[in-house]
């Protein structure tokens, strides 16, 4: 169980959102409305997602004071103190590709695209989708977002969003190997930009690690653990996504959640 | 030598860069493009023009959610409507013009604007709603054959304001009367309650967005009968060019130099 506990806590925090989301929409409780680009707590303070907003900007609309404040408080958040947290904490398609992920390390699968997708891929995504969102007038991302629809396809019932998800869970499964979470989700990149500098980071121990390898097995963000073995360092890349995979099948207490308070590159 | 291919290589990079942009970004515009392609969609009460109302709305749902009598749906691929944006289709279920504005209100990106639903300093009220405009197609309205229906009429939340009934000799009968119902587009707030209501198979009543269901005269006619109508022309004549001989331009057509010819 101490190999999961906080894959478990992540997945309750993950359904318990969804779920509030669920109850929002059908039994009209407060606690929780909207989407994942925006929503309401209790009626009262708005919390939005900053690359949405970023995206209604680009797109030449200066959004309400009520959702421009929600998209910083967000962003404060996720630059100070979690990083990347939002895709392995919050996001629903996390669950998604996470499984798809699972089964491809169970049942070996391992075909891989020819042209190898690099891991920046989502950073020319993430400048596009502004691009094609000031030129096009309309937030690009937000239209085709699998987040989105996940969502809808969940608390609307969405037939064409569960088709849009299967096709992601297909490409991460068949195609390429954490393809979605770890090569093309602008909103991933973003965090990953943004987040760099967060204060929560997993921290690796070298003199600890017996060269296992079984944190590279579990981490959809592989290159993020180079330093593994090597030097004990925090796991400095905002890629990682702090989910602690790595951390919980570590048998030897060399991965750990740490504090880190430097802004070394 | 090496520089030279290095250089090389970096310019081969930046290219392959520009091409991907490029072309990826047609892609995704063409994507978006299909995603928005119907020719009309009507929107909830209180939202900005179309064009705006693409770019504000986040897509979030909140205002479906609100609504009570799930008027509201939210566009999925295939509806030729962008993906996730809230709208409603009247002839299934019109909107019943909440006093509350439950809807308008719950917008947090201000693409719906509870402004918009306010006139003259006073608070916002449903009933300044724009969605569209109800267009009666005459040929398939019971009404206008003779025969009394009143249907949108009675249905119509703002009875003898938005619909008022028209009464008419019937020449054919010699001895009847039509009431034919008329909308007063000034009024009506096109929440296709009317629609909904309209007994024919497929309605003779029916909601467009307002830019499909208005015209414009355009500024070079003048109500002569109207005296702010009429003061336009003054106003025109005082900004044209001093250099022109505007008198006699306006003294055209009733020189009779003109008709002499
Ligand atoms: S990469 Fe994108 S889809 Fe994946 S968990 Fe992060 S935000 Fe969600
Ligand atoms: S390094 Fe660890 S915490 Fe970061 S993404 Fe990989 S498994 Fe998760
Ligand atoms: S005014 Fe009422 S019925 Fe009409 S769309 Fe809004 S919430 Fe629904
Ligand atoms: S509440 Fe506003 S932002 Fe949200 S879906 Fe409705 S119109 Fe769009
Ligand atoms: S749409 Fe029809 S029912 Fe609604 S205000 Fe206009 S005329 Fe009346």
């Amino acid at each position: 169980m101490r190999k999961y506990k906080f894959l478990i806590l992540r997945r309750i925090i993950q359904l318990s959102i969804l779920f509030l989301f669920v109850a929002g929409n059908y039994f009209g409780w407060e606690l929780l409305r909207g989407n994942y680009s925006s929503a309401i707590i209790v009626d009262s303070l708005h919390l939005s997602d900053p690359y949405a907003i970023l995206q209604i900007l680009a797109s030449g609309f200066l959004a309400s004071s009520s959702v421009l404040i929600g998209a910083l408080i967000i962003l404060l958040i996720y630059v100070l103190v979690g990083g990347r947290m939002f895709c392995s904490w919050i996001c629903p398609m996390n669950i998604i590709t996470d499984l798809a992920f699972r089964l491809r390390r169970m049942f070996k699968i391992e075909t891989e695209v020819r042209i190898s997708l690099p891991r920046n891929f989502r950073y020319y995504i993430l400048a596009l989708s502004l691009i094609v969102s000031a030129v096009f007038g309309l937030a690009a991302f937000e239209i085709i977002s699998p987040i989105s629809m996940l969502h809808r396809a969940i608390v609307f019932g969405s037939g064409a969003g569960w088709a849009i998800v299967a096709v992601v869970f297909l490409i991460d499964l068949f195609i390429l190997k954490a393809g979605w979470c770890g090569h093309i989700c602008p909103l991933g990149g973003f965090y990953s930009l943004v987040g760099k500098q967060a204060v929560i980071k997993v921290k690796h121990d070298k003199d600890n690690c017996t060269n296992c390898m079984a944190c590279f097995d579990v981490c959809i963000e592989e290159p993020v653990l180079s330093i593994v073995g090597k030097e004990s360092d925090f796991i400095r890349s905002g890629a990682c996504t702090n989910c602690a995979r790595c951390i919980e099948v570590c048998d030897d207490n060399a991965l750990k959640y740490a504090l880190k308070f430097d802004l070394k590159k | 030598m090496k520089s030279m291919a290095t250089r090389r290589k970096v310019i081969q990079r930046m290219m392959e860069g520009a091409v991907f942009m490029g072309t990826g970004g047609l892609i995704w515009g063409k994507a978006i493009q299909t995603t928005t392609k119907a020719d009309y969609v009507l929107r909830p009460p209180g939202a900005l023009k179309e064009k705006n109302f693409l770019k504000a709305c986040i897509k979030c749902g909140q205002c479906v959610e609100a609504c009570p009598y799930d008027t509201l749906k939210l566009a999925e691929p295939g509806d030729g409507i962008a993906n996730g944006t809230p709208y409603f289709e009247p002839r299934s279920i019109p909107c019943y013009l909440c006093t509350d504005m439950p809807c308008t209100d719950s917008c947090p990106s201000g693409a719906l604007d509870l402004k918009l639903l306010t006139k003259e300093e006073k608070p916002a009220d449903i009933n300044n709603a724009k969605m569209g405009l109800a267009v009666i197609h005459k040929e398939s309205c019971l009404a206008y054959w003779g025969i009394r229906c009143e249907a949108c009429y009675r249905a119509c939340p703002l009875i003898d304001k938005a619909i008022t009934l028209d009464y008419e000799v019937n020449k054919r009968t010699g001895m009847h009367a039509k009431l034919l119902p008329i909308v007063h587009s000034d009024v009506c707030t096109g929440c296709g309650v009317c629609e909904q209501s309209c007994i024919a198979e497929k309605a003779a009543i029916f909601v467009l967005p307002l830019d499909k269901s208005t015209g414009e005269v355009g500024d070079h006619y003048i109500k002569g009968w109207e005296k702010k109508d009429e003061n336009r022309i003054n106003d025109d004549v005082k900004k044209v060019d001093d250099e022109k001989d505007v008198e006699s331009a306006i003294d055209y057509l009733n020189d009779n130099d003109l008709i002499d010819d």
